[in-house]
């Protein structure tokens, strides 16, 4: 019987059938939809840890994540998506995670498509993989204005990091140890994705994109509202540009 | 009768002070002393003063709007004070927010030294 990492068969000697694995799950009042994902990701991989980080939640996503078996954090009030999943990452980290998942808890990331994401680091091309919604045509579906300033942010970071990149804000990524650590150790708080990514690039982490389609949330709504999204968006380029001015990436605790 | 307008001496202090504060604030933010979020109010502060400055017929044109005819670099007073009272109010609320946070970290963490306590007396 071959052994199955997050359904990728290892057959090919792959170094993932032993290695310790963790899905980081955010989630901040997601009681309808986290209990889904974690029976998914159980279904996918019963060896798949998992940790999920209640940020400030005030209904009942944390014993609804924890009566399904999941390590559950709980945050003692809102931190914003960066704190939450840095969270997890320093919890991968000083446990001694190989590799980490990181999927929302809202249900919009398909566990199964953790197996196309967690290839390139099985094959060992990549330290970071992140699931683009724009690599491949077509499955994503969003405001256009959402999508312009989408847009917007993939060309300036691809400009800085010297790499073509397409969706900088997905929160659907894998890391190995190494990209592990640059988030335990340096995560930006705000909108963590965009900034993140320069950041490992900087840290020489290397960033593979693979195509993945995101599905709807089944509850609830999108923490990110219009005119939030464009203050985000000045942030996050005031960030950008300051970041080009800083010499001294901080150090890893590795 | 026409209005007055900006000295030139006033323009150009006026423009270097606000670029001064423009550059102070973005070293603060390259060192990490300050976050961006925070950041943000005393960059626009300092755009807008940096333009009305250095945009001297526009500033001249302001101060007609608001009827201020002796003397054009009150509007620059006058836009100043605005921005240091929004600065101001916008920290206030970030205080509040800070010392709601510490109160519930310090709940928390002395919740967390009692059940400890418990469990050494066991």
């Amino acid at each position: 019987m071959s052994t199955e990492v997050i359904g990728v068969r290892s057959d090919a000697a792959t170094p993932l059938a032993t290695v310790r694995r963790i899905a980081i799950v955010p989630a901040f009042n997601e009681e309808r939809n986290v209990g889904r994902v974690l029976d998914e990701l159980h279904a996918l991989d019963p060896g798949l840890d998992v940790v999920v980080v209640s940020d400030g939640s005030t209904d009942r996503t944390a014993d609804v994540a924890a009566s399904r078996g999941a390590h559950v954090v709980v945050l003692p009030f809102n931190l914003g998506i960066g704190g939450a999943v840095q969270t997890g990452f320093r919890h991968a980290w000083e446990s001694g995670y190989e590799l980490a998942v990181r999927l929302d808890g809202d249900g919009q990331h398909d566990p199964a498509e953790l197996a196309a994401l967690v290839a390139p680091i099985a094959a060992g091309e990549a330290d970071l993989v992140v699931g683009s919604r724009f690599v491949a045509a077509g499955g994503y579906r969003s405001s256009a204005a959402r999508r312009v300033g989408i847009r917007i942010l993939a060309r300036v970071v691809s400009m800085i990091a010297g790499q073509r990149l397409t969706d900088t804000t997905s929160g659907f990524q894998a890391c190995n140890r190494r990209a592990i650590a640059v988030y335990a150790s340096d995560l930006p708080h705000d909108y963590p994705e965009v900034e993140g990514m320069v950041l490992a690039i900087r840290h020489r982490v290397r960033v593979v994109e693979v195509p993945v389609t995101m599905r709807e949330r089944e509850h609830g709504r999108s923490s990110i509202g219009a005119l939030a999204s464009i203050y985000y968006m000045i942030k996050i380029l005031l960030a950008l540009f300051v970041d080009l001015f800083r010499r001294d990436v901080p150090p890893l605790d590795a | 009768m026409l209005s007055a307008v900006t000295p030139l001496k006033v323009s150009i202090a006026a423009t270097v002070v606000s670029l001064l504060l423009l550059l102070g604030v973005f070293e603060l933010i390259r060192s990490r002393r300050l976050r961006e979020r925070y950041a943000l109010l005393w960059l626009a502060t300092g755009v807008v003063l940096v333009v009305l400055s250095a945009w001297r017929g526009g500033l001249n044109t302001i101060a007609g709007w608001f009827g201020v005819r002796g003397y054009p670099p009150a509007v620059l007073f006058a836009v100043g004070l605005l921005f240091v009272i929004l600065v101001l109010l916008h920290y206030s609320t970030v205080i509040s927010r800070l010392a709601d946070q510490s109160t519930i970290l310090a709940q928390r963490v002395a919740l967390l030294e009692a059940k400890l306590r418990e469990r050494e007396h066991e």
